[in-house]
């Protein structure tokens, strides 16, 4: 069983849904990543999405934009991303890792050479935000041959059709884009949100995480009633931002981490 | 090749377009698709968009024979397809109206766009006030201080200019700007994209809405020189005023087609914004095409003195071309565009566009290695009065 679908069986029997912070690997400083990623887990994160920057976000609000920019002035590549997951896989070997970014760079790399070096690094789940389903047909196939879950997005917006190739083809679990914008933005109203997961999950027979406008505990609780993971982002990466040592953003990682887990592990799910 | 007939239903040229977006933006997409295909079928739209080319546009203008700089470089009949003459100064027109006109079809009270020169702005500002919706136009901070003239217009004619500060400042951010935007608010908001780049349907959309370049120059060659012209020659940022021209006669298997990209301070400086010429395959903004990336897959930032031209990708058609041999791509240096404009100045009384000087540098190089009888078009794409300010400090000269 892949590190993935062991935690989302895990918490199905805990009865509470998944924490999973995002964070741009290289940022704040390239020295931080490793020990951000197991202060993390310390803090209560159940799995990370670490972000793989690229030159031109077009999904992304400007937090992430920033970060991204930030960590490639620092001089990060693809490879310096998988490395620091090997590492963090030296110390931790159950936490659930998804990359997440644009295919650009990996395609670069070599779809093929990147799903090799991701496995071997202890990668467990790859995220492109601007490769669809029909134009990934051929990437997906090469992850999952890697032991790697291809990961795709769903929006209020997709209709059953896409909802349809998306189960033909995703695995591990599916991301709900739980708003209409880019990172970072407002959300409105999580009933509908949830409704609509809900129905996803049957329809899917996949586990499905929340992202994109989660900033705070009382957010946590509200969306983890009804998720099988809430993912936190850009409201993370604005905090880190502002850190000048990497003490600095361990203790500001674990200060903005702890409250929502705790809002996690007492948050219990409902009609699932 | 049989019949040419790309792109093909999912949106591709052989390997290149596609459709690689956010989720967010798939039905959207297929919103416009549809919408467009529907409007395309209905002889009504058809009709207005015509009538509008005529009366509001100004078309058709001209294909003109540029008699004297002809004879001064002693080869090939230079004629040059005036798009500098329609309404707003250069072809960006053609296909703003086109996608104002589908906007208000669909409903949509609200138009974005991004530009580089700021041509594509004035022209989306433009229509966006003819048809009566909000305007807001996307560009990169470097390019507003580069063209501030038309940064004025398109406040003039009431459109809001938001300064994009993100990445390289150009053109290329404020295309992931205005995708940001759309995305956030694609249920009242059409994107008017500029260029024959992005996701399908646009780069077939925005080529659809040029040939009328092509179509026009066909007639008209025909009618002047009585056969179809030997070479065909534009310049190439996105590429659009390019496939305009070249996409009716991409049958016409005798005919060349050369595009011609900015060579910047030359191509072995590494300061230019020829994707097509040194670059490879890869996705940017919605589609495959290539791209002026590092080897680690990062965009790089492009040099040209034009700023129509300084895109580190091409619309997808135009790799296709360049992938089978129907079309050239070559590249001429910021210094070939600026003795190419001043030629054109000098020569028959008309101020090139900086991009435009591009495709006219190639023309002046290519002429004198061809018989007199043999024919050159040239998309004259636009007016060069947009860029006084840059020539004139070049030469010292605060205006």
């Amino acid at each position: 069983m892949s590190r993935l679908t062991g935690l989302f069986v895990q918490l199905q029997d805990a009865g509470r849904a998944a924490l999973i912070p995002f964070m741009t690997a290289g940022d704040p400083s390239l020295t931080a990543t490793v020990p951000l990623m197991h202060a993390l887990v310390a803090a209560g994160a159940d799995a990370i999405e670490l972000g793989m920057p690229f030159s031109d976000p077009m999904a992304d609000g400007p937090s992430i934009q920033c970060a991204s920019e930030r960590a490639l002035a620092r001089g990060v590549k693809l490879r310096m991303v998988l490395e620091w997951v090997r590492e963090f896989r030296k110390a931790n070997s159950h936490t659930p890792i998804i990359l997440m970014g644009y295919l650009n760079p990996v395609e670069a790399m070599g779809i093929t050479p990147f799903a090799e070096a991701a496995a071997t690094a202890g990668v467990d789940g790859v995220i492109l935000v601007d490769l669809t389903p029909e134009e990934g047909r051929g990437e997906a196939v090469v992850l999952q041959q890697h032991g790697i879950d291809p990961i795709f997005l769903l929006a209020p917006t997709s209709d059953p059709e896409r909802v349809a190739i998306v189960r033909s083809m995703g695995s591990g679990f599916v991301y709900y884009v739980s708003l209409r914008g880019i990172t970072g933005a407002a959300q409105a109203d999580w009933a509908e949100v949830l409704q609509r997961v809900q129905d996803l999950r049957q329809q899917l027979g996949l586990p499905v995480a929340i992202g994109f406008g989660i900033r705070d505990a009382a957010t946590v609780a509200q969306v983890a009633v009804g998720a099988d993971a809430v993912v936190v982002g850009s409201a993370l990466v604005d905090q880190l931002a502002e850190c000048t040592t990497d003490q600095e953003a361990i203790a500001a990682a674990t200060r903005f981490i702890e409250p929502l887990a705790q809002a996690m592990r007492t948050t219990e799910r409902r009609g699932v | 090749m049989g019949v040419y007939a790309l792109p093909d239903a999912s949106g591709h040229y052989g390997p290149y377009g596609g459709r690689f977006v956010a989720e967010t933006l798939i039905p959207a997409l297929e919103e416009l698709e549809h919408a467009y295909q529907e409007a395309q079928r209905d002889p009504e739209f058809r009709a207005e968009l015509h009538s509008e080319l005529r009366q509001f546009v100004g078309r058709p203008n001209p294909l003109y024979h540029a008699e004297r700089v002809s004879k001064e470089l002693g080869g090939a009949q230079i004629y040059l397809k005036r798009e500098d003459l329609n309404h707003t100064g250069a072809h960006k027109i053609n296909n703003a109206v086109g996608q104002a006109l589908l906007a208000r079809r669909m409903g949509k009270k609200r138009v974005i766009a991004e530009t580089g020169a700021g041509q594509h702005g004035v022209a989306t500002a433009t229509v966006a006030t003819r048809y009566g919706m909000e305007c807001l136009v996307y560009m990169g901070e470097e390019d507003i201080q580069r063209q501030s003239s038309n940064v004025f217009r398109m406040r003039l004619l009431g459109a809001e200019v938001a300064a994009v500060r993100s990445g390289t400042r150009t053109l290329k951010d404020a295309l992931n700007e205005a995708l940001r935007d759309w995305v956030t608010n694609v249920e009242n908001t059409f994107y008017v994209i500029g260029t024959v780049a992005g996701p399908h349907p646009y780069p077939a959309m925005v080529r659809d809405f040029h040939r009328v370049i092509g179509d026009e120059a066909r007639a008209q060659c025909l009618e002047l020189t009585g056969r179809l012209p030997d070479c065909l020659i534009a310049c190439v940022g996105g590429g659009s005023n390019a496939i305009g021209l070249f996409y009716p006669f991409i049958e016409d298997k005798a005919v060349r087609m050369i595009g011609v990209e900015a060579g910047g301070l030359g191509l072995s400086t590494g300061q230019h914004a020829a994707p097509l010429t040194t670059g490879r395959p890869g996705v940017l903004h919605g589609n495959r095409t290539y791209l002026m990336e590092d080897e680690d897959g990062q965009i790089l930032p492009t040099h040209s003195i034009s700023a129509g031209l300084d895109y580190p990708g091409v619309g997808p058609e135009h790799a296709y071309l360049k992938d089978t041999g129907r079309a050239e791509y070559v590249a001429a240096t910021d210094e070939e565009a600026l003795a190419a404009f001043h030629r054109l100045c000098r020569t028959e009384g008309i101020i090139p566009a900086l991009e435009t000087a591009h495709a006219l540098a190639h023309a002046f190089r290519l002429a004198p290695t061809m018989r007199s009888d043999q024919t050159i078009i040239v998309s004259l794409s636009g007016r060069g009065d947009k860029d006084i300010h840059t020539v004139a400090a070049l030469e010292g000269i605060h205006l």
